[in-house]
């Protein structure tokens, strides 16, 4: 069974195709057509919807808005789904839509429900306690996975200000403490026939023992797209959300250890505190329904060469756990990556956790995403350097590229002529001129092979510079880092 | 000489519905979910669902269709091919060339071949995907420059000829040639393409279609179907975005929805996924133009000659019409001199390209400002001062390259004071600084103007009808020939009738736009939709309206020229009704409470055999300045600020307008730097899903961006003087465009014009900063 309260109807699933989508079940099987469908593809906002579930003390809900169109009914168990029908009060508008209608922010309406869901989001996420003013950086990030194609955006940015600034108590507010009761209340399920929610890892051995040909899901924000977009039929999923070892975020003083079904958004905090520059990188990884619920696991088992986070764990030198259910093995992150979407994973084997070691002192890092749009775009290229400098001379340079090859790659040639070198204007030049023949990568709709070589040369070049900016002039056009 | 709203124009103007910020009618339900778009309407009583098989190939003779394995698929109940239709086969709008599905011959890739009907979406999508096509594939022509080339043309080349370009541009001082490769654009509007198809009884069909035309939907069904047009309803309440994208795109779901459901009496829908849409159906057409232009010392052009190539697609679709507009716009805002301009229309195996806000002007506009930008840098003059001493006016220079004398030009003004509220030269002196101070970044400032023309270049689309019911509690239903896609058109027309009679807009109900009660409609297109139905809007209400004077003169024995419609009052000097009242009485005294209006659009004519003429009523005007900062290391960039000023006329509905104005900005910001259209060698599109395809983002909005209203009415007599707003401040972008060339002409101290086709993706502006020539960089460029 799949257990849900949808607004506060408490909904039991115990037979529904497997592959079906939240958005398909909503607008099909519930009959709500507020949410919208726009690509079915994570792409646009339109099917937003959001998700309330229990937070870590225990005695209140956390908001998270989704793509309900990439996202398997599996997702909702214990959860409460909240959809644009839900929010107003006795037909009063919630404040995110009366914002909406004041400031003008809908013109042809279709992507409007899924905007309203992420201010909505936006609002609760705010309502929790004292807040900072709420300026456009903020806004974009709730923003950022919600196209619109007639207004321009100004005046929902306008509308957002308006509706987030101060959010007042809302219905919800008053509902929480018994929305918290009855998900509580949910049984304790296994999911249905080809969706499957194992709770260890022996349950979890034991379903991929017996269904061979299984994919397991963690966010489905990469897999949900073989359904949606190319009509596959998935015979069997097997949802990674309870399996404990695959969602625990710990840090001992070597490393955090982040388990492969945890979320962009759960892991953010305790990643950027150990590794603020990557800040940019998360930030412009798809957008915050992405986040919410696409995971690190994911990006690295999906081992596509254009992933974000591979090149970043490569400069770090994680290791990843990798486990069958009886032995576990621990890999360096570089030899996961055997081929284009191959990986190093053995029949019956799945990813654990990622391992990355804390912060060594004096390392400069820099992470570089190069797409035609900053936001939710996926990288033409993708760079990371992570140097260390002992008096003036490099003693350790680790790397990492996305875009440029057939798998996230490091730069051998160029960690080994680097290392050992004085930090200056001659090392960047020998860099440089490593880079500009190291990979051969290619033409395709992100760029061509030439502006990726160009980017190569050009961001390692971009990096001395950023190491060399005493004086803090403004070396990107990016605003919000 | 200018004069602000004329308070007279109708009897009673109350100033409460028209001129204010009215929200959109349908405000409340976008934000609540409630507005029903066709995907979401309750689901008639043995719904069917529809899919479509398309070709792996581009381009060849079809040997088989081989439907079997589509039929054996489980819930799959009809398939049906180009043999199958008993009418006309061919659903182009204008001339001929675009079959429902493809008959004896591929045209493009994807086109598709085969139509099924099943129990589900998602079994019909998957079911498609197992038709099996034979093609002798043939190599797909895909190149504009080719196809001039080869004279492989869809429609007959035009030219618009003034003065004599060889004797003009003989005796100039200055002399420049270039070429600009400009590229397509997808509409990505947000709703699909999505049709309903419901049998009625007998022979008879509904539609609800997401169009922009429902009377060519009616059209083309009936004709597909072999039945007469009043056999056929088709029904629009609202699109979830048009934008060009649904004039004559839309009918093709239509057409194989209607005929699906013929053939199995039963409601059919066709939901067109995102990636089919995108590759298959039509975008903005790619151009190529070139020019040669010849001006005095000054810069003041003397001469110009331009070919402008449009890239059509595999057939007419609206390419004549299109590529006209490029031809008339291609002077923007400037007095051309001598003129000789001929515009081709290409063809090539790719999808038909079609409208797309703007319909070709913005291709033209860009050909001008290419041309200012070239003579900027040869004169070494700022672009402003280039463009400001090119504006129409003065003696001689009033009249375009198609004969039509400018008048009203408002644009020197305009420009003017918009220089001073964006700070133009001051700015332009920082900026300089700025650029001497850093070495990876640089910033570029540009200011452009719009002129756009309005009026369908067609002629005899220019008339709109509407009907208008009073009902006997005072409440008013309002039906016109116009759609509502966002625009807010159906706002507008509500604050022109609640206006017209004296009403709160509360009062007036604009209904969904329906073939059934106004026939024969225009597409709403052209930016015409609240010009010409709001006319004709207006003239069903004053026929109205006079009936009511006439009957409430005749109650109170006085004149009906006396009677006024205000606050919901009546008023004959010191007899006073309320409206609804008054319509009671009327009723019992059997006056008719219901009239149709008609509106053509006057003074317009444009001769195509002497390319002279004067297609447009007015011209819409406005101006931008843009400040972009690039970083000369990977060619990203960032739009710092915007400040416009637009030319609405007498504003109906200032928010609407500016929303106009900021979503065609951002729109055509888009266009032209990061919505980039890839084609592979084999005709196949690359960008074809919003993940590869990349319209602006919230962080692409510019954090500062002051939009204003020019505080004029039009000096022509169009609705209460207020002037079209769809489609021109699409082209306000071009300074985003020229921004970026003049941050990267910075480089040689503005020496220089770079080439920089649009799109400008980061990509192609590091390219465009490593083309410049080596001799010419004033400055150190760290990505050479
Ligand atoms: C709109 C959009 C934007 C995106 N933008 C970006 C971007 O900017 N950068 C980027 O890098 N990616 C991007 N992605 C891709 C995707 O979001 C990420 O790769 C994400 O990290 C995938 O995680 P997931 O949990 O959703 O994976 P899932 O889709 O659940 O799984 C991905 C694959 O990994 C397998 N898998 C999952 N967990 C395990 C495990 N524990 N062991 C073994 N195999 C496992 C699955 O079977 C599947 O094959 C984007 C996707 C979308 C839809
Ligand atoms: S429908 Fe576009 S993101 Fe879900
Ligand atoms: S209002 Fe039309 S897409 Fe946003």
């Amino acid at each position: 069974m799949i257990s849900f309260l949808l607004n506060n109807e408490p909904i039991h699933i115990s037979n529904i195709d497997n592959n079906c989508t939240v958005l398909e079940w909503l607008r099909e099987d519930k009959k709500l057509s507020g949410s919208k469908e726009g690509c079915g593809s994570g792409d646009c906002g339109a099917c937003t919807v959001v998700l309330a579930e229990i937070n870590k003390s225990d005695d209140g809900l956390n908001y998270k808005a989704i793509n309900s169109c990439i996202t398997f009914m599996s997702a909702l168990d214990g959860k409460q789904l909240l959809t644009v029908e839900h929010l107003e009060e006795q037909s009063q508008l919630h404040p995110v839509q009366q914002a909406m209608v004041d400031k003008h922010g809908s013109q042809c309406g279709f992507c409007t429900p899924g905007f309203v869901m992420s201010m909505f989001a936006l609002y609760k996420d705010r309502s929790k306690g004292s807040n900072d003013d709420l300026n456009r950086d903020n806004i974009e990030h709730a923003l950022s996975g919600n196209l619109c194609r007639c207004t321009g955006y100004r005046p929902i940015i306008d509308a957002t200000l308006q509706a987030c600034d101060q959010p007042a108590p809302d219905k919800f507010s008053k509902t929480e403490s018994d929305v918290v009761q009855s998900l509580k209340a949910l049984p304790d399920n296994q999911g249905v026939d080809g969706l499957h929610l194992p709770k260890s890892r022996t349950e979890l051995a034991a379903l991929i023992n017996k269904y061979p040909d299984a994919r397991l899901v963690a966010g489905s924000t990469d897999l949900a797209l073989e359904v949606t977009q190319m009509y596959k039929i998935l015979p069997q999923l097997i949802s990674t959300r309870y399996v404990p070892e695959l969602n625990s975020l710990t840090i001992d003083n070597k490393h955090l250890v982040i388990g492969a079904a945890v979320t962009y958004s759960q892991l953010q905090d305790t990643l950027l505190n150990e590794y603020p520059e990557l800040n940019e990188l998360l930030t412009r990884l798809g957008s915050l329904p992405i986040r919410n619920q696409g995971t690190l696991g994911g990006n690295v088992a999906n081992a596509s060469p254009i992933g974000d986070m591979p090149p970043v764990l490569l400069a770090l030198d994680a290791t990843l756990t990798l486990d069958d259910g009886e032995q576990s093995r621990s890999l360096p992150v570089q030899d996961f990556f055997l081929d284009y979407k191959k990986t190093a994973l053995r029949s019956g084997e799945w990813l654990r956790d990622i391992r990355i070691p804390a912060k060594v002192n004096a390392s400069f890092l820099s992470a570089y995403k190069i797409s035609k749009r900053i936001e939710d775009d996926i990288s033409a290229v993708c760079a990371v350097f992570n140097l260390q400098v002992e008096n003036g001379v490099v003693s350790n340079l680790r790397t990492g590229f996305g875009g440029v090859a057939a798998i996230p790659s490091r730069c051998a040639a160029l960690e080994t002529a680097i290392t050992g070198e004085t930090w200056n204007r001659e090392t960047m030049l020998k860099g440089k001129a490593i880079l500009a023949n190291a990979f051969n990568p290619i033409d395709d709709v992100r760029a061509t092979a030439q502006y990726r070589k160009d980017m190569l040369v050009n961001l390692w070049q971009r990096f001395w510079l950023e190491s060399q900016n005493h004086n803090h002039t403004e070396l990107r056009v990016l605003q919000h880092a | 000489m200018r004069k602000l709203i004329d308070n007279n124009t109708t009897p009673g103007f109350s100033t409460k519905s028209v001129g204010t910020s009215k929200k959109h009618e349908s405000a409340d339900r976008h934000v609540t979910g409630k507005a029903r778009y066709i995907d979401d309407m309750p689901e008639p009583a043995g719904l069917m669902h529809a899919a479509v098989a398309m070709s792996d190939t581009a381009r060849g003779i079809i040997r088989t269709k081989d439907v079997s394995a589509i039929k054996a698929f489980p819930g799959v109940v009809d398939v049906i091919t180009a043999e199958d239709v008993p009418g006309h086969l061919d659903i182009a709008p204008v001339f001929e060339g675009d079959p429902m599905l493809a008959h004896q011959q591929i045209l493009f890739h994807r086109q598709p071949w085969c139509a099924l009907l099943s129990t589900s979406t998602n079994i019909a999508r998957k079911a498609a995907g197992l038709g099996k096509l034979e093609v002798d594939a043939e190599k797909p022509d895909l190149d504009i420059h080719q196809a001039h080339q080869k004279q492989n043309f869809v429609r007959p080349t035009h030219q618009m000829k003034q003065g004599d370009f060889e004797k003009s541009s003989a005796s100039a001082a200055i002399t420049v040639s270039g070429e600009v490769k400009i590229g397509g654009q997808e509409h990505m509007y947000l709703e699909g393409q999505v049709a309903l198809a419901i049998p009625e009884e007998e022979d008879r069909i509904s539609i609800y279609t997401s169009s922009q035309h429902p009377s060519e939907v009616q059209k083309l069904v009936a004709e597909v179907l072999n039945i007469k047009l009043h056999k056929v309803t088709v029904d629009m309440r609202r699109m979830g975005g048009g934008f060009g994208g649904k004039e004559t795109q839309a009918a093709q779901w239509a057409c194989i929805a209607a005929l699906l459901a013929v053939r199995n009496r039963c409601p059919v829908k066709l939901r067109v996924p995102r990636m089919q849409d995108m590759m298959l159906t039509g975008k903005r057409h790619p151009f190529q133009n070139s020019f040669t232009v010849a001006t005095d010392e000054q810069g003041v052009i003397q001469a110009t000659q331009a070919n402008i190539n449009g890239l059509c697609g595999h057939s007419a679709d609206l390419s004549e019409a299109i590529v006209d507009r490029a031809m008339f716009h291609c002077d923007n805002a400037y007095y051309l001199g001598a003129a000789d301009i001929v515009g081709y229309r290409c063809r090539t195996d790719t999808v038909s390209h079609t409208a797309f806000r703007g319909f070709g002007g913005p291709q033209g506009m860009v050909l001008a400002e290419a041309m200012i930008e070239a003579i900027a840098r040869k004169t070494g003059e700022d672009p402003l001062t280039i463009r400001q001493r090119n504006l129409y006016g003065g003696a001689g220079r009033d009249t375009t390259q198609y004969g039509m004398k400018i008048e009203h030009n408002n644009l020197p003004d305009l420009i003017q004071r918009l220089t001073e509220s964006s700070e133009y030269w001051q700015r332009r002196e920082s900026i300089k600084q700025f650029n001497q101070q850093n070495t990876v970044l640089k910033k570029g400032l540009s200011l452009t103007p719009v002129k756009f023309g309005i009026s369908f270049t067609a002629k005899h689309l220019n008339q709109a009808g509407a009907l208008v019911h009073v009902y006997t509690d005072g409440s008013v239903q309002v039906n016109h020939g116009g759609t509502e896609m966002g625009q807010g058109l159906h706002t507008k027309i509500q604050q022109i009738a609640a206006n017209e009679f004296g009403l709160d807009i509360e009062h007036i109900e604009v209904t969904a736009t329906r073939t059934d009660k106004v026939p024969n409609t225009s597409p709403t297109a052209a930016s015409s939709g609240t010009d010409i139905n709001g006319k004709a809007v207006q003239n069903a209400c004053l026929t109205i309206k006079q009936r009511l004077a006439d009957f409430w003169a005749e109650q109170n024995q006085g004149n009906s020229d006396a009677v006024t419609f205000k606050d919901g009052v009546v008023s004959l000097d010191k007899a006073q009704i309320p409206f609804a009242d008054l319509v009671q009485l009327a009723y019992m005294n059997r006056v008719s409470l219901s009239s149709t209006g008609f509106y053509k659009t006057p003074k317009i004519h444009y001769d195509r055999t002497t390319g002279t003429g004067r297609p447009f009523f007015y011209f819409a005007n406005g101006a931008s300045v843009s400040e972009v900062t690039l970083d000369t290391l990977t060619g990203e960039y960032r739009v710092d600020r915007v400040d416009i000023l637009h030319d609405v006329g007498t504003s109906l509905n200032p928010a609407i307008d500016i929303g106009q104005i900021e979503g065609g900005f951002i729109q055509g910001m888009g266009w032209l730097t990061t919505e980039e259209l890839l084609w592979d060698d084999n005709g196949r599109l690359l960008s074809n899903n919003p993940a590869t395809y990349k319209i602006p983002a919230i962080g692409d909005t510019p954090r500062e961006f002051n939009v204003e209203l020019y505080p004029y009415p039009n000096e022509e007599d169009s609705i209460y003087h207020s002037k079209a707003v769809g489609e021109p401040p699409l082209m306000l972008a071009m300074s985003v465009w020229c921004a970026l060339k003049d941050a990267i002409s910075s480089l040689t101290d503005y020496k220089e014009d770079p080439k920089l086709d649009p799109p400008a993706t980061p990509e192609k502006v590091l390219k465009a900063i490593q083309a410049l020539p080596a001799d010419s960089l004033t400055v150190e460029v760290l990505s050479r």
